[in-house]
């Protein structure tokens, strides 16, 4: 039997690559909806959305949290330049809870535009680290 | 000539001196090694970066009216200079400053953004004009930070008051060796990155590739194009800081050597005038002797 297809993905963040690895199937949120990704896939660029990628591999489930990404899809590969990545053995519930409040108080508060608009980046990555995390562990409950 | 309380003295003030030499020096070290750190785990990110702009750029027709791709109507340039904060860094603000009066009396219709306070001052006190200038700047800029700032300089542009942004940095070969560069950061030009890269072999000027654009190629381009500003800011914010400590580090270095060579020399002196006061008082004894006779 032939090998079957497989994607390269590459998730780089500036401060590291936080994925690589070939996987069989990728879903990932793009600007105008989610965006499902198979081998063999025509070339595409897209932006994403702060949100959660879902990763298939053997029959195995996989979230990884992304921000603020552009995704360059290749036929046999997949890039993702995002601001911040992460996979959920490394977010922190605890910190990404505590970040909401933060970030949703601070959108309470009549601030400048400037402001709100951080404030709801910060909402974004914090919804999108909690998400992450809870889908892993209800993997396993 | 000194006595030989004054050398004493001398030689402890300069062995103080290395004191401090020797800890900075030592500390530059470290604060070199954990920017190079840095600025390697970030490079795959501006590589990438880089690709998926040029891959944009040569297959988009509509490139012709992006603002950020075009000199736009001013007449005026922007200079964004890069300096250190702190001096004890050898020639590395002043190769600088030097560079940047330079550019200044070829283009006068030129204002300042000055990162750094040494470039600030100096240019200040010549009476340049300095529009906006941060100092206390990061030992390790944050991305955050390059953001920010990329945003102002990038909404200043916009404002078609400046035609070109040019940015003078120290861009970081080794920590004995760091290249003063003046590079355009506005327009980009998509162009010669491609160039760079084709040259590098990380892209072929064959390989056509018939990309989808989601939703449109115009909306990619105005994601990836503030964003390759931020990311090329980031990256010279990284190198500057990588020069500065690679400059301070060689410089605190030789004043280590050079106090090593003054405290030799102090000795020597110290010994000569000790030998010489010996004499002396031998001389003396032998002279009492001999007149005792």
């Amino acid at each position: 039997m032939a090998p079957k297809n497989k994607i390269l993905l590459k998730i780089i963040t500036p401060k590291r690559v936080v994925f690589k690895e070939k996987i069989d199937v990728l879903e990932a949120p793009a600007v105008d909806g989610l965006i499902g990704i198979l081998p063999n896939h025509a070339p595409l660029i897209t932006a994403l959305k702060t949100g959660v990628i879902r990763i298939v591999n053997e029959n195995n489930e996989r979230f990884i949290s992304v921000s603020e990404g552009i995704m360059d899809v290749k036929p046999d590969q997949v890039n993702i330049v995002a601001r911040t990545a992460e996979l959920p053995d490394e977010i922190n519930l605890e910190r990404a809870k505590e970040a909401k409040k933060r970030a949703k108080r601070r959108l309470e508060e009549k601030n400048n535009k400037l402001d709100n608009a951080r404030a709801e980046g910060a909402l974004e990555r914090a919804l999108a680290r909690i998400k992450t995390a809870e889908k892993h562990h209800s993997d396993y409950y | 000539m000194e006595t030989m309380r004054d050398i004493k003295r001398r030689i402890g003030s300069v062995k103080n001196t290395q004191k401090i030499t020797r800890a900075m020096k030592m500390v530059s070290a470290a604060k070199l090694q954990n920017s190079q750190k840095k600025a390697r785990a970030a490079k795959p990110f501006f590589t990438m970066t880089r690709k998926i702009l040029s891959d944009v750029y040569k297959y988009t027709d509509l490139k012709e009216n992006h603002p950020l791709l075009h000199p736009s109507e001013g007449d005026k340039k922007l200079l964004i200079i890069i300096s250190a904060d702190r001096g004890l860094c050898g020639a590395y603000n002043t190769r600088i400053t030097e560079e940047a009066e330079a550019f200044l009396k070829k283009n006068p219709d030129t204002e300042i953004f000055a990162l750094g306070s040494k470039a600030r001052d100096y240019l200040k006190r010549r009476e340049y004009k300095i529009i906006k200038d941060y100092e206390q700047i990061d030992d390790y800029p944050s991305l955050n930070f390059a953001r920010q700032i990329s945003e102002e300089i990038i909404e200043m542009f916009k404002g078609t008051k400046f035609n070109q942004v040019n940015i003078i940095y120290t861009h970081f070969e080794s920590a004995i060796n760091q290249q003063l560069r003046n590079i355009s950061l506005l327009p980009i030009d998509a162009e010669e990155i491609d160039q760079e890269l084709i040259q590098k072999g990380e892209s072929s000027s064959e390989e056509h590739v018939d990309y989808i654009y989601e939703p449109s190629p115009n909306y990619i381009l105005d994601i990836i194009l503030p964003k390759y500003v931020h990311n090329s800011l980031y990256s010279i914010l990284l190198e500057s800081k990588a020069s500065e400590f690679g400059s301070r580090m060689t410089a605190m270095d030789a004043a280590t050597e050079n106090a090593n060579e003054m405290i030799d020399d102090l000795t020597l002196s110290y010994n000569r005038a000790r030998q010489a006061s010996i004499t002396k008082e031998i001389t003396e004894i032998v002279g009492g002797a001999e007149a005792l006779k």
